[in-house]
């Protein structure tokens, strides 16, 4: 059986995915997002985080089989709630093995499924997950490929790429985007994302999700330095400024998940 | 996206009759107790229930009445807003005793001027030896007595001072039929009455003291109409005047004749709650389905265009406003107790009608608007949730929960009709339940519930099991077998059930002792006149004239002991970390963080003993020498004292918690909990009814925690037990779908006295619609799984403050920010400044 490398498993999630959700943290991204909020996921090698002045393991290696009651578990309230399961990362792309035995169990259960994602890996990986996916979130968070690499180490041609097969496969897929001040909280940044959004066949909706600081205490935790140190968060008006910007797409907009 | 329904602009009245309500501390009142001692000193000839009602006709006809300021909906016990009277036929030693501090006191003060207090010297004497609390005392079993007094294992003491009150009367006949009607069938009985009926006496005394009782009512309404008049006449300003004529034709009609219209309603219904509350000192006079018996005087007012969705909701505000006009002053111990002068006049809206169809209405709506419009602890708003309740008044709800006022509490149809059927209500009558008090189902206008009983302290028992059922040097308990030398997890688990069991029969000792003395010297002809089948069986409430006669005292501790029992098992019988023996050391001795106050003074009265015991002789210096050991003036040796500190660790960081979803501990919380309730259930109650269980402490948890000692879930002596029936504030730590999941194990239709489950969110988790929708959600997921009630602090930013200060207090609190969770507690103080700023914006 295959193992997964995860870090956590987050119950009553309400802000990814409709209805109440159980998260999925899967260990381990191809990518180096200079804000990333959970820099503990990013690396896939199991890690020691202070906390609190307390050292504590992150990441641990799991089968299909160890967590289904804990996904299980919440069961009466993605009824009720029509919500279910998220895979997060991380990227869970980067094991997809794992994550289609996972998808699998979960869509055996009669669960509703969906992951956040950047899709930058090899479309046969995603190829091979998304006929147990009902719903893609996917974060495209520049149009420009050098300011996208500089910022998070890596191209966005093969994002752009994916995102458009992803579309055409008809399953159901948003665009979220990070708004981060300095990288792309401008009117030309944020258009130029909702814009392509919009071309993308089947997407009705792209989010903005404001940048926010909660993971900076993780990374001195990790013994790692901070980049975007003294960066304020967007302001609530800069936030209804840019969602104005994302409408003229036409597509269905909102600020958070 | 739906709307919130019956968003109604609230009248520029409202908050003035806030402001003069709030406006001076609550004063204490001798009007009352002056006059019930003159009547009763003129009826020592009579038959109790005949002096009740003559001394309620003389407090009516006597009391001093006030109208106050922009009120449309009047009737006040006292001149001075939110003042109370006093009720001295119950108890009053402990407020001559308080005279001087009463109104210093940190927990609910109250001004009581030189001249009441003098007034009150006066009558106090006539009591002497008279109340119901001196005859609830002489009844009790002497053990009994000891054990809530000097041992505090339960404290019954709620109606062994005061009224009961925890009753919902019939507000639908007395809107329906008046004072008049019930006065003809009372008059009715009294014809039929044959004289050769054995219970002639009884019948024919009661039915007199009901008449004279509802005439009393009717004379003072005509005596607010006289004065409304008055006041018309003096007024300058047109607008009020013809208020003030308004409000003088209303009183001379109701409550002695039928309700016209729906202003006519509210007031007869504010008389009838308001009065209930000047013949008894028993809070908890719930006024039940609200919205129901209400409905019928709102729909044909709007049917016939006579009154508008904003004068209705204005009259409903001015109830509201009302029901906080009415205060208590209760011992300096109970007020800590019931912190925040609670009245806990629960009202409820929504669920059920008798057929099991759904009953929500406009006014379902409009109560919790009410709610909106006057954020103050009364009343108690409650909501029915059933598999039909419509979503857009769940929504209506949730957006209250919102604000942060606390409310309203939700309750669970679906779990709690089939549970007080098991009681031996009808299908009928278990469909239209309301909640009385805090959580206590009951059907409303037939039933003598006695909800609130007692609080009984599970840590207690457990703490006897390591003593041997001594306590304060006394053999107060079985003498179970010596924990040091038990063999077997089951052999400990066993003793628990004995003490506990023991106990259990000297509260029911207790609250029988107390219940009789209520019958023989407060029966209530007034509150009785509204239960049904009082007036058919001719007897009071408080001699078992109701159709439904309960007892309900209510356990806490579930979760402590679960968890204690637990590391017991583990710690001791499985792994054999712990001996028995350094378990038993490490309560003693609080874990190796010192013991203080009442702790060392009950560990010292054992050792005493223990000394007598081996014939060694005790003078004061002994006692002092035990007591400086104790309270570790001599030192603890270092050693001991870092192994009992491990012996915490190892329960803190190693044993299971209960409240985390793991389905055997859960299952073994809910055995803890049936060794509680299907012990009470086994007892009847003096006025022919059983007892049932409720699990929960109101605000008890704090004030009984600071006199229990340390208990082997790690809890360190004298700290807060665990509220309600959740998990120890801190352990749960897998979020609230897996704490619903823990708490629907427990088996809750057994405490059919009720069961409260409190939950924590940040107001995040409510925004927007889609907030609210999935907050709405989990509520219907945990009640579909059985859970009882449920209700919800949503953290404001003064909590987030305080969390800041006293993290320890907040381990589990969840702040959700944008997409994020985190523990708030486990955040830099920049980013939970960061949080807190938000909480401000309404992020």
């Amino acid at each position: 059986m295959v193992t997964g490398r995860i870090f956590n498993i987050q119950r009553f999630s309400i802000h990814d995915g409709p209805g109440i959700r159980t998260i999925v943290f899967f260990k381990g991204c191809y990518m180096r997002c200079a804000w990333c909020c959970n820099p503990e996921s990013q690396r896939y090698e199991i890690e020691t985080l202070l906390e609190n002045g307390k050292e504590k393991t992150v990441g641990r290696d799991v089968t299909v089989e160890e967590i289904m009651p804990e996904i299980m578990a919440d069961v009466p309230f993605y009824r009720r709630s029509g919500g279910g399961v998220t895979l997060s990362g991380g990227e869970f792309l980067a094991q997809y093995e794992f994550a289609r035995e996972l998808l699998s169990a979960c869509k055996d259960e009669g669960l509703h499924t969906a992951v956040e994602s950047t899709a930058n890996a090899p479309y046969e990986h995603i190829a091979a997950v998304l006929p147990f996916i009902d719903l893609y979130l996917l974060d495209i968070k520049h149009m420009n490929g050098e300011k996208h690499k500089k910022f998070t180490g890596a191209d966005n041609s093969r994002i752009l790429e994916n995102a458009k097969k992803i579309a055409r496969s008809g399953t159901e897929l948003i665009i979220r985007t990070p708004v981060i001040p300095g990288f792309n909280d401008t009117y030309q940044e944020i258009r130029d994302i909702s814009r392509f959004a919009a071309s993308l066949p089947g997407v009705k909706e792209h989010h903005l999700l404001p940048y926010h600081r909660l993971g900076q205490d993780k990374y001195t935790g990790l013994g790692r330095d901070y980049a975007l140190d003294g960066v304020q968060p967007p302001t609530a008006e800069r936030m209804n400024y840019l969602l104005s910007v994302a409408e003229e797409s036409g597509l269905k907009c909102r600020i958070g998940g | 996206m739906e709307k919130i329904k019956f968003v109604i602009e609230k009248s520029a009245r409202i908050p003035k009759l806030i402001d003069a309500l709030y406006a001076k501390m609550p004063e204490i009142e001798s009007a009352r107790g002056i006059l019930v001692t003159e009547s009763y000193r003129q009826t020592e000839h009579l038959p109790i229930i005949l002096r009740r009602s003559a001394a309620f006709r003389h407090i009516l006809e006597n009391i001093p009445i006030v109208i106050r300021d922009g009120e449309l909906v009047v009737g006040s016990a006292t001149i001075a807003p939110r003042g109370c009277q006093v009720f001295p036929e119950y108890s009053y030693e402990w407020l001559e005793a308080e005279f001087d501090t009463v109104a210093k006191r940190a927990a609910d003060p109250f001004y009581i001027s030189e001249k009441t207090k003098a007034d009150l010297r006066a009558v106090y004497p006539y009591w002497k030896g008279k109340t119901c609390s001196d005859l609830a005392r002489s009844n009790m079993a002497p053990e009994a007595y000891a054990a809530f007094t000097v041992h505090g294992m339960f404290t019954p003491g709620n109606y062994f001072y005061n009224g009961i009150g925890h009753v919902n009367v019939n507000y639908k006949k007395v809107l329906e039929v008046g004072y008049r009607g019930i006065i003809a069938e009372a008059q009715a009985q009294l014809d039929a009455l044959k004289p050769y009926c054995p219970e002639y006496v009884q019948r024919h005394n009661f039915l007199k003291a009901v008449i004279e009782s509802c005439e009393a009512v009717i004379t003072y309404a005509r005596r607010y109409s006289v004065l409304a008049r008055d006041m018309a006449k003096r007024e300058k300003d047109p607008v009020r005047r013809e208020e003030l004529e308004q409000i003088s034709n209303i009183c001379a009609r109701v409550p002695e004749y039928p309700a016209q219209n729906f202003r006519e309603a509210c007031q007869s219904f504010w008389f009838v709650q308001l009065l209930l509350q000047i013949e008894s000192s028993g809070h908890s006079i719930s006024p039940g389905r609200f919205d129901q018996y209400m409905y019928p005087y709102y729909k044909k007012d709007r049917d016939e265009g006579k009154i508008t969705v904003e004068q209705a909701q204005e009259l409903i505000d001015c109830i509201w406003v009302k029901l906080n006009d009415i205060n208590k002053c209760r011992d300096a111990a109970s007020a800590d107790g019931f912190a925040g002068y609670g009245m806990f006049q629960n009202l409820i809206v929504g669920g059920q009608n008798v057929y099991g169809m759904d009953a929500t209405n406009d006014l379902s709506f409009m109560c919790i608007e009410a709610s909106m419009h006057v954020p103050l602890p009364q009343p108690s708003l409650s909501i029915r949730v059933w598999n039909g309740s419509p979503n857009d008044l769940m929504i209506k709800a949730a957006a209250l929960t919102r604000t942060g006022i606390g409310l309203p509490a939700y309750y669970n149809d679906e779990i709690i009709i089939p549970a007080i059927m098991a009681r031996g209500l009808t299908l009928e009558d278990a469909r239209d339940y309301c909640i009385i008090g805090c959580v206590e189902p009951q059907k409303g206008a037939k039933t003598d519930g006695w909800h609130d009983a007692a609080f009984f302290n599970m840590c207690r028992p457990m703490e006897l099991v390591f003593s041997r059922g001594v306590d304060r040097g006394v053999q107060i308990g079985p003498r179970t077998k010596d924990v040091t030398e038990m063999s077997s997890f089951e052999e400990f688990y066993d003793a628990y059930k004995e003490q506990q069991s023991y106990f259990i029969q000297l509260l029911v000792n207790a609250n029988n002792a107390i219940d009789a003395a209520h019958a023989v010297r407060c029966p209530l002809p007034f509150e009785s006149c509204m239960v049904d089948d009082c007036i058919g069986r001719g007897k009071s409430l408080q001699e078992g004239g109701a159709i439904y006669n309960f007892t309900g005292p209510q356990g806490f501790g579930i979760a402590n002991n679960a968890d204690g029992l637990l590391a017991v098992r583990q710690l001791v019988f499985e792994q054999k970390k712990v001996t028995m023996a350094e378990f038993k050391e490490a309560l003693e001795n609080n874990f190796g963080y010192g013991l203080t106050g009442s702790g060392a003074e009950r560990v010292t009265g054992e050792i005493v003993s223990s000394l007598k015991e081996r014939g060694v002789k005790v003078d004061e210096n002994v006692v002092r020498i035990v007591y400086g050991e104790v309270t570790g003036a001599g030192g603890l040796d270092p050693k001991k004292k870092a192994r009992y500190r491990e012996i915490k660790r190892l329960i803190d960081e190693t044993c299971p918690k209960y409240g985390n979803d793991i389905y055997e501990v859960d299952m073994f919380a809910r055995d803890v909990g049936n060794t509680y309730t299907k012990e009470v259930e086994k007892y009847k109650n003096v006025r022919g009814g059983t007892f049932q269980a409720g699990l929960y402490p109101v605000s008890a948890n704090v004030p009984l925690g600071g006199q229990t000692g340390a208990t082997p879930d790690g809890r360190l002596a004298y700290t807060p037990i665990a509220d309600g029936i959740g998990p120890v504030s801190g352990r749960d730590v897998k979020g609230p779908t897996a704490t619903a999941n823990s708490v629907a194990k427990l088996e809750q239709s057994v405490a059919s006295n009720g069961t409260l489950l409190n939950q924590k969110f940040h107001p995040s988790a409510l925004a927007g619609m889609e907030g609210l929708t999935k907050f709405v959600a989990l509520i219907r997921s945990y009640f579909d799984q059985k859970g009882m009630h449920m209700q919800f602090n949503v953290v404001t930013r003064e909590t987030l403050l305080d969390a800041q200060k006293h993290p320890e207090k907040y381990k589990t609190l969840v702040v959700r920010v944008a997409g994020y969770s985190a523990l708030f507690t486990t955040l830099s103080k920049g980013l939970q400044d960061d949080i807190i700023a938000r909480t401000q914006q309404g992020f």
